[in-house]
């Protein structure tokens, strides 16, 4: 159980390829902290050089008051579960569970006991003599985290614990490592490419690019005040409506109409400023009638998700994403109008792609996103 | 050695080039070993391939410049004769000889015969009963297999002038094969002999051809000779050339005609690997021996670089 | 030219391949009849023919004195050198596989230009005089390490290649558990390489038991020389050459090698001998 601490990370390859850019990044005790990124942002490299597999070439790295950044991985009392589990495919489950009692010299009765133990709260007392290759995947998973945590570690680190799971599994395993992170109140850090994964385990997200922090807070922080256009792309399953338009007054011109500056904005523009209103289809609502401060557009397209439809609506040259509630499907061809919901729209820079607002009452305490 | 009689394995593994970083690199030494040790890992296996490949290789540049013999003044004082060796061996008719039939050897029975014969029994077998194709698949690898010395004799018996089964079918009895045919013979043995590694690359480069080109030449009425012309060869051309150059570099360095023929008779099959062996460790003219070894060591760099070359172009 | 009736041309292609396929099967059958019949042929000659059957020819082996004993002689050799060959080469291609080298790439290509130009043949004559020079003429383990040398470029790359296909997740998962170099070497990469090793092995063994040259130019004592030249020694000796011993013997010499090479060839496959990777 300790803190992690990183100042002024960097990881340069040979060849100036910056996977990591000077940063810092602060872990509380006990907290499930996710790095989510697109691949080639960083984040495994990141894990990576947590875990000590990967050497930093400026910066700090500290877990509980230690100083680790020089240490090798063996001495740093973190465990990793990779992607593939690494389950070592000669040993049995046992022998696998116990083996970082084994290097740390314990006798074999006394860790054979111990992994048992450990494979008991995991449901793998009737596997232990079975061998990884005839496990299914989610005892395998189960079987590399029973031998990291058999080492009670400070840190667990995570390689994209889930991405080896089919679909269906994927949901189950999600609650199953959310819960069991929770009873063992060790301090995890977990890589992801899945923005809906990183959002429903963790405690704070760090979403990243090209080797930095694009921004760091809570789920619903990153959810509904993403800080600047790429976290509001990455984010939410379906994507954020981004529309380039222009300040007017107190409206922002778009294709298909004006809407109202967003009231976190205003003031803090002025006439003429390029901007991007952003707005979720789940905060629009789809009418069949005119309404003051809507897009008016055509409908092109209806998807049916099951207890909700994702319509296309051509506003202009651009097209607007809107969810409607099941029974509400309108006709193609129909003319829409569609209505922000107060408070959920976002408004951008144009270029910079900066969220537009002050900083919010709920902001994290924390350093704040790294530009 | 790598062999002259038993091929040496996979030199289509070519390196590739590091793939170029788009996200990180490949983890390195990810159990720690560290400089040091991976040095010395890589030590013992360096210090034998340099004591044994390559230092015999350099070294025949200065014996050839040498007249060292193994008996005699000049095994203890050998002098540097410079490139008398050299213009020796371009004078003398024994060594013209020698160079003659394994060009001939290489020829006949490496560029000729088991490619023509490979490719022959891999297309034909491509249609035949799997019991069939596995007979004959088994004894042509168990006419490559089979140690070199057993195969020798088996021809040696074979050839026989009273006895030998050849006769026996042919109703020569009497012919003495290897005494007044010998390097026919020898081309025809070693052509039973190493078939099997073409039969086998072609049977695999055959196997790459994607089988509905060849049922869509079939469609429109296109003849075997046809099919084989516009559909396979493009297909098969590169292994082609790469298979040849292979078992020509193998043929070259083989030093089993001297178990069947010695040489004999009169120097009628005396090969280059035969004659350097007569000379050189019989004669002990071991000088002279190294110059003609260095034209060997160079005509089989020329072989490989040209193989090795084909191969990176070909992936 | 009429053309044929497309059943007859059928047939006709059908009797043309059949007679191929005897022709090429008489081909290669003929020379090898002999070896499967004349040991137990009780008044063998040089024409295969059926057998007298008789087992007493193999009394021949334990009567000659060096026969069993160059048998055991190519064990010793082949042996040896596989089990060099495979150590050296295993480190090696650890090595190469996980560290990176400064011209590691060029090296790899070095070696294997090197093994395919550097045969034994074309080396005969510096090998000679290098064993006579370091007094290991007459010595089996000088044949161990020259035909070791000659095993190496090739085994480190194929080593190195089956190394590089296994993930280097164990390493690193052990390495963070705490485990020493030593240790990962030992308890895992040891264990999960260990069929690529034997399969080396046995190519190595597969690859020296045929030798020739080598033993036959660096072993003068007929005590230390191996099958494959002792058995040379049986057919060009002067007067009527010894069927009853060269024919077990060649069996006897024959029988591992093939029983060895079934079992690279289904492991491995074709990839042992060259040419393209399935």
């Amino acid at each position: 159980m300790a803190d992690l601490t990183l100042t002024g990370l960097s990881k340069v390859y040979p060849g100036g390829v910056r996977a990591v850019d000077d940063l810092d990044l602060s872990v509380v005790d006990g907290e499930f902290f996710a790095l989510l990124g697109p691949s080639g942002c960083g984040k495994t490299t990141l894990l990576r050089t947590i875990a000590g597999l990967e050497t930093p070439t400026t910066g700090r790295l500290s877990i509980g008051d230690r100083d680790v950044t020089g240490l090798s991985p063996g001495r740093r009392d973190v465990a990793m579960v990779f992607q593939d589990y690494a389950l070592f495919p000669h040993m049995t489950v046992q022998d696998n569970i116990a083996y970082p009692l084994r290097i740390r010299g314990v006798g074999r009765a006394q860790r054979h006991d111990q992994a048992a133990q450990t494979a008991a709260g995991l449901s793998l007392s009737t596997l232990l003599e079975r061998r990884p290759a005839e496990l299914s995947g989610g005892q395998q998973q189960r079987a590399a985290l029973a031998r990291a945590i058999v080492s009670r570690p400070a840190l667990f680190l995570f390689d994209e614990p889930l991405s080896n799971l089919d679909a269906r599994l994927r949901l189950e395993a999600r609650t199953f490592l959310k819960r069991l992170q929770r009873d063992l109140g060790v301090t995890t850090v977990f890589v992801t490419h899945d923005q809906a994964e990183a959002l429903a385990l963790a405690d704070r997200i760090a979403v990243m690019e090209a080797g930095r922090i694009r921004q760091l807070g809570t789920p619903k922080q990153v959810f509904h005040r993403p800080a600047n256009l790429f976290v509001a792309s990455f984010i939410g399953s379906t994507p954020m409506n981004l529309l380039p338009g222009t300040v007017a007054g107190e409206s922002v011109r778009i294709p298909g109409g004006a809407v109202r500056i967003p009231a976190a904005a205003r003031g803090l523009v002025t006439d003429g400023d390029e901007v991007v209103f952003g707005v979720r289809p789940e905060y629009l609502t789809l009418s069949g009638e005119p309404a003051g401060g809507a897009i008016a557009g055509t409908v092109a397209i209806v998807e049916d998700l099951g207890t909700a439809s994702l319509v296309s609506v051509e506003v202009g040259d651009v097209t607007v994403a809107v969810t409607v509630p099941e029974g509400a499907e309108p006709d193609i061809g129909a003319d829409g109008w569609l209505t922000p919901a107060p408070g959920r729209a976002l408004l951008y820079r144009a270029g910079a792609g900066d969220l537009i607002a002050a900083p919010a009452a709920d902001a994290p305490a924390e350093p704040a996103a790294a530009p | 050695m790598a062999t002259a009689t038993s091929p040496p394995p996979d030199l289509a593994v070519a390196p590739e080039p590091e793939p170029p970083a788009t996200r990180r690199a490949a983890p390195t030494d990810v159990a720690g070993l560290g400089r040091g040790r991976a040095v010395a890992f890589v030590a013992p296996a360096l210090a034998l391939i340099a004591a044994f490949l390559v230092f015999p290789a350099v070294w025949t540049l200065y014996l050839g410049l040498t007249n060292y013999r193994l008996t005699g003044k000049a095994a203890k004082a050998p002098e540097l004769v410079g490139v008398d060796n050299y213009t020796n061996a371009l004078s003398d008719g024994r060594f013209h000889n020698a160079l003659g039939l394994t060009l001939l050897f290489v020829f006949g029975s490496a560029i000729i015969g088991q490619t023509i014969l490979g490719f022959t029994l891999a297309w034909t077998l491509r249609t035949a009963r799997g019991w069939v194709r596995g007979l004959v698949e088994a004894l042509v690898l168990l006419a490559w297999i089979l140690p070199s010395s057993v195969v020798a004799f088996l021809w040696i018996a074979f050839l026989d002038r009273d006895s030998g089964t050849l006769n026996a079918i042919l109703g020569t009895s009497g012919k003495a094969w290897l005494v007044n045919h010998p390097m026919a013979s020898l081309i025809v043995f070693n052509t039973w002999h190493g078939t099997a590694f073409s039969l086998l690359l072609f049977g695999a480069a055959l196997r790459t051809v994607p089988p509905s080109q060849l049922e869509a030449a079939r469609l429109v009425g296109a003849s075997t000779f046809a099919l084989l012309r516009d559909v396979v060869f493009p297909h098969v051309r590169g292994h082609l050339l790469t298979n040849t150059l292979l078992i020509s570099l193998w043929t070259f360095n083989d030093f089993t005609p001297y178990l069947i023929t010695a040489g004999g008779p009169e120097r009628h099959s005396e090969t280059l690997p035969v004659y350097i062996y007569n000379t050189a460790i019989f004669d002990g003219q071991l000088g002279y021996g190294a110059a003609i070894s260095l034209l060997m060591l160079l005509i089989n760099l020329v072989i490989a670089m040209f193989y090795l070359r084909l191969l990176r172009e070909r992936r | 030219m009429t053309r044929l009736d497309p059943a007859v041309r059928r047939a006709l292609a059908r009797i043309g391949f059949y007679t191929f396929i005897a022709a090429i099967t008489a081909f290669f059958a003929l020379p090898m009849l002999w070896l499967v019949s004349a040991p137990f042929d009780a008044t063998p000659g040089l024409t295969p023919s059926w057998p007298d059957f008789s087992l007493k020819n193999f009394r021949a082996l334990r009567d000659n004195p060096y026969a069993l004993r160059s048998l055991w002689n190519s064990v010793l050799i082949a042996g040896g050198s596989a089990v060099l060959a495979v150590v050296c080469g295993a480190l090696a291609a650890y090595s190469l596989s996980r560290v990176r080298i400064p011209g590691r790439d060029g090296l790899l290509y070095v070696l294997l230009l090197l093994s395919s130009i550097v045969t034994g043949t074309a080396a005969m004559v510096p090998i000679f005089l290098l064993m006579f020079q370091l007094n290991l003429i007459d010595s089996r383990a000088g044949v161990v390490l020259v035909l070791t040398g000659g095993l190496l470029p090739a085994a480190i790359f194929i080593l190195k290649d089956f190394m590089d296909a296994t993930p280097r997740s164990y390493e690193e998962s052990a390495r963070v558990f705490g485990a020493s170099p030593l240790q990962i070497l030992r308890h895992i990469v040891v264990p999960i390489v260990r069929p690529g090793l034997a399969t080396i092995a046995v190519w190595a063994v597969v690859n020296v038991w045929g030798n020739f040259l080598i033993p036959f130019i660096l072993l003068l004592n007929p005590d230390k020389q191996p099958a494959a030249v002792v058995m040379r020694t049986f057919y060009t000796e002067g007067g009527q050459p010894n069927l009853a011993l060269i024919s077990t013997f060649s069996l006897a010499y024959s029988v591992p090698v093939v029983v060895m090479y079934l079992f690279v060839n289904r492991r491995y496959g074709f990839r042992f001998h060259g040419g393209i990777k399935s």
